[in-house]
């Protein structure tokens, strides 16, 4: 950028007036992207989160699809074949594979009523990860409604229903959630006799009153977030804005207070799926958790304590998983939460 | 202040209250009773002994009665250790679970602290995802599990530390370990993300602005700043290391709380359930009024309604 | 001839984001005599405060500076370190941010972050300090300053607590403030009195004053010198007289038709300027402005234009000028 141009350079056409597609070639702009678009291209970039994605994926292939295409049965006990460390084989499979019979190997060996452990690993994560699917799931059905209500109506609606989530909060949860479980657990059971409730008992209904305990409990942190959430977007001008302009009231909400509330709600549900997991690995520790034959990653880690010191991998298996299956959700969530919540990120 | 002090108090005890009376009931929901369990005992026996503790009564006459007794300051006495009143007994469990999470918490918000501003100091150099990745997996191990994954390694396998207890100075390391590694990892990322959080705020540029160096400025203008949703989770984490005792006081065998609470629920110790049910509440609402009241001290700008 | 206070030479500041390198100042030059004010006007992202920030050393990451001299009141700033910027920030040199909300910390007393910056770059004591913070915010026009000292910023109005801002700027009489769009978070009659006020102190303390804004009446009633900044380039530097009434840069031209005057005729309309700022990801090899200028040529788009003096204290870079003084002399400039 010298001052000192050659003037032999220019020459007089060079100072004729440009067209407006020649300016307009001159612009090289970036391309405008949407809001969802934008978000996944962060997400995509960040690699921690991608990896956890893939890890996620991993696992619901290990928990929903393998055990499908598994030869045991997580209750199946087989007999002559208790304690064995992965790989081995026990009296009656020995004997059959002597005959040149193939026999499927416990991969990662038995428990002492002679179950593979590898199924029961798999259901035990399925378990899991139902646990925390279904719980952020209602969690987040529940508390948003609740919340956007609280938020919408405002006034007096708005403040007694919060005031009710204040009490709640201040109750510490774990108590409740021992003693909810103890008490529905019960009722359900009883319920699920009766005709018309055969569905409860395929399911569990133990596995119920889990779900309901934490919906119970977890909503109210839900609710706080969706309420304060909308109170900002009742409040902020670009609503005002699109009032004063004179859109519907439906149109407000699916326009504008949806795509604004959805990132910080995708994100809380993401980071309620781990800390349902992690609660219910302590209520199975406590003997609260899914009934047996059942396994849930917590229940596998709890039985295997007593004999850690002779079978360390029945132990070492399911705390592992548990482990991994919480952080590559959180790691997820905070990914998420970076792509798509720029508000709450740092 | 003084408003805002009397009107906390007004919804802890309210809250307490909802507490006592949705355990009362739901633990009298739960089929089976304290008796029950006992095989040697005789019918008779059991509706005496039934009797005797006022279990005969219908429902709503046993709760006005505990709930007057209890505003009275009268707990009852236990049902399954015969002879010891409730108070009793959580007079001489309650230290023993103290002191574990009294040293816990010390340990979370002495090394949490450092660690996520070392952290924020250091983004997105080598310590920064050191010590994330470290605080990452740190709040994905439950605690029973690393528990147990201690008691293997330590105790077990290496023998190094005691496994039962709480006798020795060393029996300590490894439940206050077990306690202390989620709220540590815990309050380092929370940490870590509110002070990132404050550094890019205008008056920390101020700060930079008036030739106050960066160490002086991280201390002096973020911290006080960026404490503050670390101290609103004092609260929350109180309740966190509570459940983390039940466990670990059952897996070390030391004499808590928390293991009293769990075998009181199996045992179905109407009077037990009751009493550590109302002073675990009470100490969780409790102390999240004192953080309300801290945060006030450090954040004028918190008007307490 | 005496130093000048503040010379800035070819100045090139660059942030590297992961989208890649953005351009944030390319080759920009200017400088300033003591007591001088001087006005960098120009659109948000025209670089402005960036070039403000560099000479501070407060530039945010990731951005780094990449060329260029700057030297001020004697220190070549452009390698200095950040102990030695320390020494000099709220020293020498102060600067005064937009936001007088969100640029005073909210935990700590008015009288701790005016006294904070006595005692780090004076031998005061705290007594002093204290006396010295009172007498700053009689200065800068604040009432019953003994209370003041004792409250905290959420408790002062929006106008108050640039007055503190500019107080702590003042506080170790600086040669130069900075003042970074002062103005433009506050309501138009608080506006008015702040710039009343920087106009009084800076008769009563004799600093040199840069005013950043957007805002040409803010530039009009304050500046001897202006300089107008697109893109990362100062496109035309003048005396205030010769921007308003001589403007020679396009761009120049556009703003000042932009704003209302008091003599606009009822049918007469404001000129708004076409389109966008371009992109300093991707700037264009030719005049960044180009693209926008309704007298664009074909040299426009291909060559930066070289810079054109039009008097002492004016230049301006512009093909325009030189088409005149092609076909005049045949001759591109000297």
């Amino acid at each position: 950028m010298s001052n000192k141009l050659p003037s032999l350079q220019l020459k007089a056409e060079d100072f004729l007036p440009a067209s407006s597609e020649e300016k307009e070639s001159l612009v090289i702009m970036r391309k405008s992207i949407n809001f969802w678009a934008d978000g996944i291209r962060r997400l995509r970039k960040n690699k921690i989160a991608m990896i956890s994605l893939i890890c996620i994926i991993l696992i619901m292939i290990f928990a929903y699809v393998l055990p499908s295409f598994w030869p045991y049965s997580y209750e199946q006990q087989i007999k002559y074949s208790e304690n064995l460390a992965p790989f081995e084989y026990g009296k009656n499979e020995q004997a059959l594979l002597d005959k040149g019979e193939s026999v499927f190997p416990h991969i990662c060996g038995t428990d002492k009523l002679g179950r593979d452990f590898a199924i029961r690993l798999m259901m035990g994560t399925r378990i899991s990860l139902s646990v925390g699917l279904v719980c952020a799931a209602l969690v987040l059905i529940v508390g948003a409604t609740y919340g956007a209500i609280s938020g919408f109506a405002g006034g007096w609606t708005d403040n007694i229903m919060m005031r009710i989530t204040d009490i709640l909060y201040t109750i510490p949860d774990i108590l409740l959630i021992i003693i909810l479980s103890m008490a529905i657990k019960p009722a359900l059971q009883d319920l699920a006799t009766r005709p018309g409730f055969g569905w409860m008992q395929k399911m569990g209904p133990n596995l119920i009153a889990i779900f309901l305990v934490f919906v119970l409990l977890y909503w109210v942190g839900m609710a706080r977030i969706t309420r304060s959430q909308v109170l900002i977007l009742k409040e902020s001008e670009y609503v005002t804005a699109a009032r004063a302009l004179g859109a519907s009231g439906g149109r407000i909400v699916k326009k504008h207070l949806l795509t604004n509330c959805i990132g910080t709600l995708i994100v809380t549900t993401t980071l309620q799926i781990p800390s349902a997991i992690f609660t219910e690995s302590y209520l199975s520790f406590l003997g609260l958790g899914v009934a047996a034959p059942m396994p849930s990653l917590g229940s596998l880690a709890t039985d295997a304590v007593k004999g850690m010191n002779t079978y360390p991998h029945l132990l070492i298996l399911p705390a592992v998983m548990i482990s991994v299956v919480i952080l590559v959700f959180n790691l997820f969530g905070d990914g998420l939460r970076d792509a798509f919540d720029p508000k709450l990120k740092n | 202040m003084k408003k805002y002090i009397i009107k906390r108090l007004a919804l802890g005890i309210a809250s307490i209250f909802i507490v006592a009376t949705l355990t009362f009931f739901l633990m009298n929901l739960v089929p089976g009773g304290p008796f029950v369990a006992e095989k040697s005992i005789s019918k008779a026996a059991q509706e005496a002994l039934e009797a005797k503790y006022g279990l005969d009564k219908p429902l709503v006459e046993r709760y006005t009665t505990y709930i007057s007794d209890f505003v009275k300051g009268d707990m009852g006495y236990s049902l399954r250790q015969r002879g010891r009143t409730v108070s009793d007994i959580i007079f001489s469990k309650f230290p023993v679970s103290a002191k574990l999470a009294g040293i816990a918490v010390v340990l979370a918000l002495a090394l949490g602290i450092p660690l996520g501003c070392i952290s924020a100091y250091n983004r997105g150099k080598f310590y920064d995802n050191f010590i994330i990745v470290l605080a990452t997996c740190g709040i994905a191990i439950p605690s029973f599990i690393s528990s147990v994954l201690l008691l293997y390694t330590f105790g077990s396998k290496l023998g190094i530390l005691p496994t039962v207890g709480l006798n020795t100075l060393s029996s300590y390391i490894m439940p206050v370990t077990a306690l202390a590694i989620y709220p540590t990892a815990y309050i380092t990322r929370l940490m870590r993300s509110s002070l990132l959080d404050v550094m890019g705020q205008d008056y920390v540029r101020t700060s930079r602005a008036k030739g106050v160096s960066s160490f002086k400025t991280l201390f002096k203008h973020a911290l006080r700043n960026a404490i503050l949703p670390v101290i609103t989770y004092v609260g929350p984490m109180l309740a966190g290391l509570m459940t983390g005792s039940f466990v670990v006081e059952k897996i070390f065998t030391i004499p808590g709380l928390g293991r009293e609470f769990v075998s009181s629920i199996t045992n179905r110790d109407y009077t037990m359930i009751m009493g550590t049910t109302i002073v675990l509440a009470t100490l969780i609402i409790t102390a999240n009024v004192i953080v309300d009241i801290l945060y006030k001290i450090i954040d004028p700008r918190i008007k307490l309604k | 001839m005496k130093e000048k206070l503040l010379e800035i030479k070819d100045e090139y500041l660059s942030f590297f984001t992961p989208a890649g390198e953005v351009k944030a100042l390319n080759g920009v030059s200017f400088s300033m005599e003591e007591g001088e004010v001087l006005g960098i006007v120009g659109e948000s992202g025209s670089g402005k405060s960036v070039t403000a920030y560099s000479l501070m050393g407060l530039t945010a990451y990731p951005g780094k500076l990449v060329g260029g001299t700057i030297r001020f009141n004697g220190h070549q700033v452009d390698t200095m370190t950040e102990k030695e910027f320390r020494k000099m920030r709220g020293n020498e040199v102060s600067i005064i941010f937009q936001d007088p909300m969100t640029s005073l910390n909210p935990v700590y007393t008015i009288g701790n972050q005016i006294r904070e910056v006595i005692l780090l770059h004076t031998d005061k004591t705290k007594q002093e300090a204290q006396e010295r913070a009172k007498e700053l915010l009689e200065l800068v026009g604040i009432n019953e300053p003994e209370k003041r000292l004792k409250q905290y910023p959420h408790e002062l109005s929006g106008g108050m607590r640039q007055r503190v801002m500019i107080a702590i700027a003042l506080a170790c009489e600086p040669k130069l403030l900075i003042a970074d769009e002062p103005t433009t978070a506050l309501d138009v009659t608080i506006q008015a009195q702040i710039l009343e006020l920087m106009q009084e102190l800076r008769e009563k303390l004799g600093m040199s004053i840069i005013m950043i804004t957007h805002d040409l009446g803010v530039v009009a009633s304050m500046c001897e010198k202006i300089a107008v900044m697109y893109a990362g380039h100062i496109i035309e530097y003048g005396t205030a007289d010769e921007i308003f009434y001589e403007p020679k840069h396009e761009y120049t031209k556009g703003l000042i038709k932009s704003i209302p005057k008091l003599d606009t005729k009822e049918d007469e309309r404001l000129v708004p300027i076409e389109g966008q700022p371009i992109d300093l990801l991707n700037p264009p090899k030719g005049c960044p402005f180009a693209p926008r200028c309704a007298s664009c040529m074909k040299i426009c788009l291909n060559q930066m234009p070289p810079k054109t003096e039009l008097s002492d204290t004016h230049y301006s870079y512009c093909w325009l000028l030189q088409k005149e003084q092609f076909e005049e002399g045949g001759r591109g400039c000297e």
